[in-house]
């Protein structure tokens, strides 16, 4: 049963296992962009043919109707225009204020929209990959949010053409993870971390570390603390579900509720300070 | 040496990858997506060369953590030790059999993930478990099962269209020959 060959060949699978896994981590993350550069093509064909279907339906779409749409967008516009130059006059007035009190000025965020193009074969783990990487200026750490602006992770690993985005509730640690520290938005500011979800909800969080006293009641939003430098505070998280004291009543745990649905992410916002 | 075969199962291997990570209808609706590398590595180990085996487990494993978070490699020796055993036996398997590769795909598909959890567990990682794992583990070893023996169609029609044809047998047997004439008697 056992040959010489046999015996060969399975040395050399376990050799080039191990070669592998004791690499340090930049060749690993080298090894990872040469091998994933070989589904470059796939990924191509897979999106030309996404794009098909929505560009057929588009050449055929009814002039008058187009017509509509452009007026509708039009107005969009003008609403949106007179909001960025209300916005822009409160943030003047918010630097003139910070100045007086000489507080630290704030950094202003510029959103980059990506594709979701490709999500973990494994299922313990959260992580998507987007079709932004160094080429369009993405590094790592930077925060990755839906559309409608709630936070889903940040980017842990990225590549010329593509990132890898590690999504809220993957608290790995021996590997990239993502702990965020979020504030409840009650009277009392209570603050956590954001911890790992259940396996199956995409849609729920673990909020740990809060105060015994936290006065905690479902509904009230959650939002990043902008402690640990990684996210800007005020990004929303979600809602809290329920809380309950852990270990003896030594601080409170809560579930939360994410505003996104981690499970069917399509288009994400890449979140980058502005220069 | 016939090269085809490697080819073509390495090339599922690829695109199995691929779709996995691509394809998230699975893990919407089930919570969990199916790993189709366990039943190609029963395929290869059935069919295919011991070094075809290894090259599945290595490429394949390679692959997959591509896309996944998993350290670099770690796929490569739960394959390994799916496949490897199967080939020594593969005498005694009824391979041909579409309840054979259904169960053995079902199994590979529960060892596969159990194998890596246990990697990755014991190299200090923390994945993401809890009793939703098993769950998943149930989707992924039924899933698994049920595609085996699909691949295993698919595959065989593939070797059959761009491989070497099979030999046909001929019903002519010499030895019953009836010879004619007083000569031969």
């Amino acid at each position: 049963m056992f040959k010489q060959k046999n015996y060969f060949v399975l040395g050399a699978v376990v050799f080039v296992a191990i070669v592998l896994l004791s690499l340090p981590a930049n060749a690993t993350a080298r090894l990872k962009r040469v091998a994933g550069s070989w589904f470059l093509p796939l990924f191509g064909l897979a999106s030309a043919a996404q794009q098909l279907p929505a560009d057929l339906a588009d050449s055929v779409l009814p002039r008058r109707e187009l017509l509509q749409q452009v007026d509708q967008l039009r107005r969009e516009n003008q609403q949106l225009t007179s909001q960025a130059v209300q916005a822009a006059a409160i943030a003047r007035e918010n630097d003139q204020l910070r100045t007086l009190f000489g507080w630290q000025k704030t950094v202003p965020w510029r959103l980059r929209l990506a594709q979701v193009i490709a999500r973990d074969p494994a299922n313990w783990w959260r992580t998507v990959q987007i079709d932004k990487g160094t080429r369009d200026g993405v590094r790592e750490n930077l925060p990755v949010l839906t559309s409608t602006g709630s936070l889903i992770g940040r980017v842990s690993s990225v590549s010329y053409t593509k990132s890898q985005v590690v999504l809220l509730g993957d608290a790995n640690v021996g590997g990239p993870s993502c702990r965020v520290s979020a504030t409840v938005e009650n009277t009392a500011r209570d603050m956590g971390v954001i911890i790992a979800g259940d396996p199956l909800d995409h849609a729920r969080v673990t909020l740990t570390y809060l105060a015994s006293s936290a006065n905690l009641k479902p509904g009230q939003s959650v939002v990043t603390s902008g402690l640990g430098g990684i996210f800007p505070a005020g990004i929303p998280i979600g809602q809290i579900v329920d809380s309950r004291p852990v270990e003896y009543g030594l601080y409170t745990e809560a579930r939360v509720k994410l505003n996104a649905n981690l499970g069917s992410l399509e288009q994400v916002w890449v979140l980058f300070p502005d220069k | 040496m016939n090269i085809f075969p490697p080819i073509l199962i390495l090339a599922a291997a690829f695109l199995a990858v691929f779709g996995e990570a691509t394809f998230t209808l699975p893990r919407q609706l089930l919570g969990a997506q199916v790993d189709l590398l366990p039943g190609l590595m029963v395929y290869a180990a059935l069919y295919a060369e011991l070094p075809a085996v290894a090259l599945l487990a290595v490429l394949g494993g390679l692959w997959f953590d591509t896309f996944s978070a998993n350290p670099l490699g770690l796929t490569i020796l739960p394959l390994f030790a799916v496949g490897f055993p199967i080939y020594l036996r593969r005498d005694l398997l009824l391979r041909d059999a579409p309840f054979a590769q259904l169960v053995l795909g079902a199994v590979a598909s529960a060892l596969a993930p159990a194998l890596a959890l246990l990697l990755l567990l014991s190299s200090r990682q923390q994945p993401l478990l809890g009793w939703g794992t098993l769950w998943q583990w149930a989707v992924m070893t039924i899933g698994g099962g049920l595609a085996a023996p699909g691949l295993f169609w698919l595959l065989g029609r593939c070797d059959r269209a761009f491989g070497y044809p099979l030999r046909q047998e001929t019903s002519f047997r010499p030895d019953r020959e009836i010879q004619r004439g007083r000569n031969k008697l």
